[in-house]
C-alpha cells in the first residue's frame, strides 16, 4: 500500500484556513523565517479519509476480534466512554481554566482518586503519571523522597526486582538512580524467599513486585515477603499491570504494599489506541502523601474542588497539568458502570483464564502447574524440540484462525513462552474457538509444521525482515531518494519479547 | 442480572468450573491468604446504567466553562486551535482505537505505517533525521532529551532558559536527580534569553534547552542560542510549537541536535491537559539513544513492503535496566491525530495557520494598546501567536473580572514569574476573529486599569 506521501501532488489540499482582510501583514524577521516548506502530504480531503480508512483495515483491535495479549488486559472499550470524553465541557476545557470554571472536571478527578484509593486499599492518590512506567518512576521518586526525609537516602540504594518482572521495572530503577538487586523465582512460581532473605537489608530501599506475577500466579509467600521488607525498613511497590485479577477480592494495600500504580488502559478500559494513550495513577500510604506530585486535586472545606500547589515536600511535577484527563473520564465512566460489581469483572477474568488453561494445557507445557489468576504462561518448548516449531510460529499461525496472538517470549524465565490473558470480556464460544485453534495448531505442528512456519497466510504482509530493519534503519520516507527494498534470504524475525 | 460488559451465563460458569475441576469461582482464588482478602463489597456507589451514567457525566461537564462557552485567549502551552472533523473520523475507527502496541506486525500494518508517516511528518516539520513514535507530552519529552544528552556527552548539567514553559522546567527538575543531572536556569532580558548568560552557563553543560517561540510568546534569536550551545559542545535542544513551523525556521536547519515539543495544538483537543502527544526528533547520530518506539520500513520474504517496531534493543522489554528509557505505552492515537491534522493542512495550510495567527495576534496587540490603553511588556520583541500585556493591576483579578463578562483574557504570568503580577499572557489562534479581539479589548478596557 502506498504511503500518504506517495499519493501527494503539489497544489492539492484538504484544508481552508480563515484569512481576514485589513489586518497587519504577517511579519517574521528574515533570519527566523522558514526557508523551505516542510514536505507534508498534499491531498484532497476524501483521499485523506480513504487512506486512513484503508490503513485501519490493515489493523486489528479488540473491536475486530479476540486479543489475548498477556499482561495487556485487552478488554472491551465501551463506546459510551468515547461519547462522554468528547462532551465539550470536557474535551474543550482548557487545563489552565480557573478552578471556579472547572468544578466538574475537578470533581471527576477527585472522585476517581477516591475510587482508586478504595480499590487499592491505600490512602492517597495522584492521577498525574501518564502511563504505568511513569507511575513506576514516580513511585521510585517517592521512595527516594521518603528516605531523604528520614535521613536514610545515602544508605538505601537498592531496589529488589524478581526475574519475572516487566522490563519497565528495571528500566525505571536505573532512571531513578537506584541500583538493582535481582531475586529468583522458586519452583512453584513464587518469589524465592530464601534467595530474598540474603538480599534485603538496611541498604534496601524498596521491592517492586507484580502480584499476581507475570506468570499469572498469586505469590503464595506474600505475607513472608511483607515481613522481610517492612522488617528491614524498606518500602513495597506494587506494579498494577495485573490488577484486573483482584478488584474487590484482594487489595494491594491489604497485601502490605505502600505504593501502587494502576494502568487505566488495562484494568479500567481506556482504549490503548495502537500504543497509547494510557494512564498510570499512583496510590500511596499516608506517610508518602506529602511527597506526591503537584498539583493535588482536593475537596475544599466549602464542598468545592480545587488544585493545591502548596506542597513543600512534593517531588515536583512528572507531567503537565493534572494528567491525561480524557483518560480519567473514560476510566471513571467505566468504573461507575460496575461499582462494587468490579468483583464480578475480576472473577470472570480469572474464570476465563483458568478455563482456557484447563482446556489447552495438555497440548503444551505448563511450567508451573497451578490454578492461574487472570492470565497464564504456557511453553511451546516441547513443540520446538519435537517438531522445530517455535512459540513465534504458534503465534503467527493463530492469526490464520482469526485471533491476535498472545504475548510471546515473556516472561524471560520461561522458554518459548506464550502468555495468554483472555480478560472477562469474551463469551464461552469465543474462548472455545480459541482453545480449538490452539489444540489444532499443536496437532499441525506434528503433522504439517510448515503450516506454522509459513504462517501467517492471508495477512497484508508475511513475516517481515526485522533484522534488516534494525541493521539499516529506514525510519522516514525519503521522497525522491526513497530506496526500494528487496527481499534477502535470511531468518526473518528475532526471538524477543512481543507484548506487555 | 448479567452485566452489559460480561458474557457468561450461569450455565457457562457451571460448565467451565467443571472443566477446570473446581466447584466454585471462590476456589480459583485459594492462593490468596485469608488475611489479605477484602471480605466485603468494595465501598463504591452502585453500578449505573449507560443512560444514568450519561446523565451524571453531562451534569459534571456542564459545571465546566469550556472554550465553547467562554471567549478564550488562554494558551500558555495548550491552545485552542481548530481540529477538523477528519481527525475524529480516523481516531474513532475501532481498528486504531482498540489496538494495543503493534508487537505483531502482520496484525498491525495500519498503525505501523501511520507511525512511519507520522515520523516522516515530524522530521519534515523539525528538519531532523529521526523521530520516535511519540512521548507523553511536551514536558516529559524534554526530560527524555536530558537523558539522551547525559549519555551522549557524559556531562552532568542541563541548562534551561527561564523563558521556557515553567511546567517543562518543573518536570525536567523532577527527573534530573534520578538521572544524576543538575539543572541551571538562564534568565531572560526583556523577554528573550540573555545570550551572554547563556554562553557562560553552557560551558561544560550536557545540553541547552530553549523554547521557540518562548513562553512569553517572543521569538528567541534561536540560531544564536543554538550556536552558543554548539560552541560549548552542549546539545542544542529546541522546544518548538509545531504550528509555528510553517513560518518559522526548523530547528534542524539552524544547528539543533534535538527538536521536541507539545503536539496538542496540532490535532488534539485541550481536554483539560491530556491525553496529548509530545514529539521528539533528533539528528541521525542519536538514533540509538532515542527513547520509546520507532517504526522502520522493511520487506517480507516475498519482497512486499511492510513496517515493524525497530531498534528494539534500545528498549526496556529487551534491554531492561540498560534501556534508553522505561517508556512503553506512548501516545500513538494522539500522534495519529497529529498526522491526520498535518495531512489535512498540507504545507500551504500549515503556513496559512501560522500567518493567520501572526496577523490576528498583531491586530490584537494593536487593539489592546489603542482600544484598551494597555502596554506591551516586551514592545521591542517579535511574537508569534502569544504576547504579554501589562494590565495595570493583579492579572488574576483582571481574569476574574473579565470572566464575569464572558471573556477569558489569558494567563496570569505572575503565577510563574516574580515581578509580573500585573501581566497577562494573551494567546490568539486562528480560531479567533477580529470581532472577538475587539470584544476582548473592550472588556479589558473596562476591567484593567
Amino acid at each position: 500500500m502506498k504511503l500518504i506521501y506517495e499519493k501527494s501532488q503539489p497544489g492539492r489540499r484538504a484544508s481552508a484556513i480563515p484569512r481576514h482582510e485589513g489586518l497587519p501583514a504577517p511579519d517574521v524577521p528574515e533570519q527566523l523565517r522558514r526557508a523551505r516548506p516542510p514536505r507534508l502530504p498534499e491531498v484532497p480531503e476524501f483521499e485523506l479519509v480513504r487512506h486512513f480508512t484503508e490503513l485501519s483495515t490493515r489493523n486489528f483491535g479488540i473491536d475486530t476480534g479476540f486479543y489475548p495479549l498477556g499482561s495487556c488486559t485487552m478488554k472491551y472499550n465501551p463506546r459510551v466512554n468515547e461519547r462522554l470524553a468528547g462532551l465539550p465541557g470536557f474535551a474543550q476545557l482548557h487545563p489552565l481554566q480557573e478552578d471556579e470554571g472547572a468544578q466538574g472536571a475537578l470533581e471527576l478527578e477527585w472522585r476517581l482518586q477516591e475510587i482508586l484509593a478504595e480499590v487499592t486499599g491505600l490512602d492517597a492518590v495522584s492521577l498525574q503519571p501518564a502511563a504505568g512506567s511513569q507511575g513506576e518512576l514516580t513511585g521510585l521518586m517517592l521512595v527516594r523522597a521518603h528516605f531523604e526525609h528520614a535521613g536514610e537516602s545515602a544508605q538505601r540504594r537498592k531496589v529488589v526486582i524478581p526475574d519475572t518482572a516487566h522490563g519497565t521495572n528495571p528500566a525505571s530503577v536505573t532512571m531513578s538512580g537506584y541500583e538493582l538487586t535481582h531475586v529468583k523465582t522458586d519452583p512453584r512460581g513464587n518469589v524465592d524467599v530464601d534467595d530474598l532473605r540474603g538480599k534485603v537489608d538496611e541498604h534496601t530501599a524498596a521491592l517492586m513486585l507484580t502480584n499476581p506475577s507475570t506468570l499469572g500466579l498469586f505469590d503464595e509467600n506474600i505475607e513472608e515477603i511483607e515481613r522481610i521488607f517492612h522488617g528491614a525498613g524498606a518500602l513495597m511497590y506494587y506494579d498494577g499491570a495485573n490488577l484486573n485479577a483482584v478488584c474487590g477480592i484482594s487489595r494491594p494495600g491489604d497485601m502490605g504494599f505502600d505504593i501502587v500504580h494502576i494502568n487505566l488502559h488495562k484494568t479500567f478500559s481506556q482504549p490503548h489506541g495502537g500504543g497509547g494513550p494510557g494512564g498510570g495513577p499512583i496510590a500511596v500510604r499516608k506517610l508518602l502523601e506529602p511527597f506526591l506530585p503537584v498539583p493535588a486535586v482536593i475537596c475544599r472545606g466549602d464542598g468545592g474542588f480545587g488544585l493545591d500547589f502548596d506542597r513543600p515536600r512534593s517531588i515536583g511535577k512528572v507531567r503537565g497539568f493534572t494528567g491525561p484527563f480524557g483518560v480519567f473520564v473514560r476510566s471513571y465512566a467505566y468504573i461507575r458502570m460496575y461499582g462494587p460489581r468490579l468483583r464480578e469483572m475480576s472473577e470472570a477474568a480469572v474464570l476465563n483464564a483458568n478455563y482456557v488453561l484447563a482446556r489447552v494445557k495438555d497440548a503444551y507445557d505448563l511450567p508451573f502447574d497451578r490454578l492461574c489468576m487472570h492470565e497464564f504462561v504456557l511453553s511451546a518448548r516441547r513443540l520446538k524440540r519435537s517438531h522445530g516449531t517455535s512459540a513465534l510460529d504458534v503465534a503467527k499461525r493463530l492469526m490464520d484462525y482469526g485471533f491476535h496472538p498472545p504475548t510471546i517470549y515473556f516472561p524471560l524465565i520461561v522458554a518459548e513462552a506464550l502468555m495468554i490473558e483472555p480478560t472477562e470480556t469474551e463469551t464461552k464460544e469465543t474462548l472455545d474457538a480459541f482453545c480449538e485453534a490452539l489444540l489444532a495448531i499443536a496437532r499441525e505442528a506434528a503433522e504439517s509444521p510448515e503450516l506454522l512456519k509459513e504462517a501467517p497466510h492471508g495477512r497484508p504482509v508475511g513475516r517481515l525482515d526485522e533484522v534488516r530493519a534494525a541493521r539499516q534503519p529506514l525510519v522516514k520516507y525519503g521522497f525522491e531518494e526513497h530506496p526500494e527494498l528487496e527481499a534477502e534470504r535470511r531468518p526473518l524475525a528475532a526471538e524477543a519479547p512481543k507484548g506487555v | 442480572m448479567t452485566h452489559p460488559f460480561l458474557a457468561l451465563t450461569d450455565r457457562d460458569r457451571e460448565e467451565m468450573l467443571r472443566t477446570i475441576g473446581v466447584t466454585t469461582v471462590d476456589e480459583l482464588f485459594r492462593d490468596i491468604p485469608a488475611a489479605m482478602r477484602l471480605g466485603r463489597p468494595l465501598d463504591l456507589e452502585p453500578a449505573l446504567s449507560e443512560q444514568e451514567l450519561s446523565a451524571h457525566l453531562a451534569e459534571l461537564a456542564a459545571r465546566n466553562v469550556d472554550t465553547t462557552r467562554e471567549l478564550s485567549f488562554l494558551g500558555a502551552g495548550i491552545y485552542d486551535h481548530y481540529v477538523p472533523a477528519v481527525v475524529d473520523t480516523v481516531l474513532q475507527r475501532g481498528e486504531f482505537l482498540t489496538a494495543y502496541t503493534p508487537y505483531q506486525p502482520e496484525m498491525s500494518q495500519g498503525v505501523l505505517q501511520s507511525i512511519f508517516e507520522y515520523q516522516t511528518a515530524i522530521c519534515e516539520l523539525t528538519g531532523m533525521d529521526v523521530s520516535n513514535a511519540s512521548g507523553y507530552d511536551g514536558t516529559t519529552v524534554s526530560a527524555d532529551a536530558c537523558y539522551i544528552a547525559k549519555h551522549a556527552t557524559g556531562k552532568r548539567t542541563i541548562v534551561v532558559t527561564e523563558a521556557t514553559n515553567p511546567q517543562v522546567r518543573q518536570v525536567v527538575k523532577t527527573y534530573a536527580p534520578g538521572f544524576g543531572l543538575e539543572v541551571v536556569e538562564v534568565p531572560h532580558h526583556a523577554g528573550t534569553t540573555d545570550l551572554d548568560e547563556l554562553r557562560r552557563a553552557a560551558e561544560g553543560a550536557a545540553a541547552v534547552i530553549f523554547q521557540q517561540p518562548n513562553f512569553f510568546g517572543c521569538l528567541e534569536p534561536a540560531p544564536e542560542l543554538a550556536a552558543a550551545a554548539n560552541e560549548a559542545e552542549a546539545l542544542a535542544i529546541a522546544h518548538v510549537d509545531p504550528l509555528s513551523l510553517g513560518v518559522l525556521e526548523a530547528p534542524g536547519h539552524y544547528g539543533c541536535a534535538i527538536a521536541l515539543g507539545e503536539g496538542q495544538g496540532a490535532g488534539n483537543v485541550p481536554s483539560y491537559g491530556g491525553p496529548h502527544y509530545g514529539f521528539l526528533a533528533a539528528r541521525q547520530e542519536f538514533i540509538r539513544r532515542m527513547p520509546g518506539r520507532i517504526v522502520g520500513e522493511t520487506v517480507d520474504a516475498a519482497g512486499e513492503r511492510g513496517y515493524v517496531l525497530t531498534l528494539q534493543t534500545r528498549e526496556q522489554h529487551i534491554r531492561r535496566e540498560k534501556a534508553t528509557s522505561n517508556i512503553t505505552t506512548n501516545q500513538t492515537l494522539l500522534a495519529l491525530g497529529g498526522l491526520v491534522y498535518l495531512t489535512w493542512l498540507g504545507p500551504q495550510g500549515l503556513r496559512d495557520v501560522g500567518e493567520t495567527c501572526l496577523s490576528l495576534s498583531a491586530y490584537a496587540k494593536r487593539q489592546l494598546q489603542e482600544r484598551a490603553g494597555l502596554e506591551l511588556v516586551f514592545p521591542e520583541r517579535t511574537t508569534f501567536k502569544e504576547f504579554a500585556m501589562r494590565v495595570g493591576r493583579n492579572a488574576r483579578d483582571v481574569i476574574r473580572a473579565a470572566r464575569a463578562r464572558g471573556v477569558h483574557p489569558g494567563y496570569a504570568l505572575g503565577r510563574d514569574y516574580e515581578g509580573l503580577d500585573d501581566v497577562l499572557l494573551v494567546a490568539v489562534t486562528e480560531k479567533r476573529t477580529p470581532a472577538e479581539i475587539d470584544r476582548l479589548a473592550d472588556v479589558l478596557a473596562e476591567v484593567a486599569q
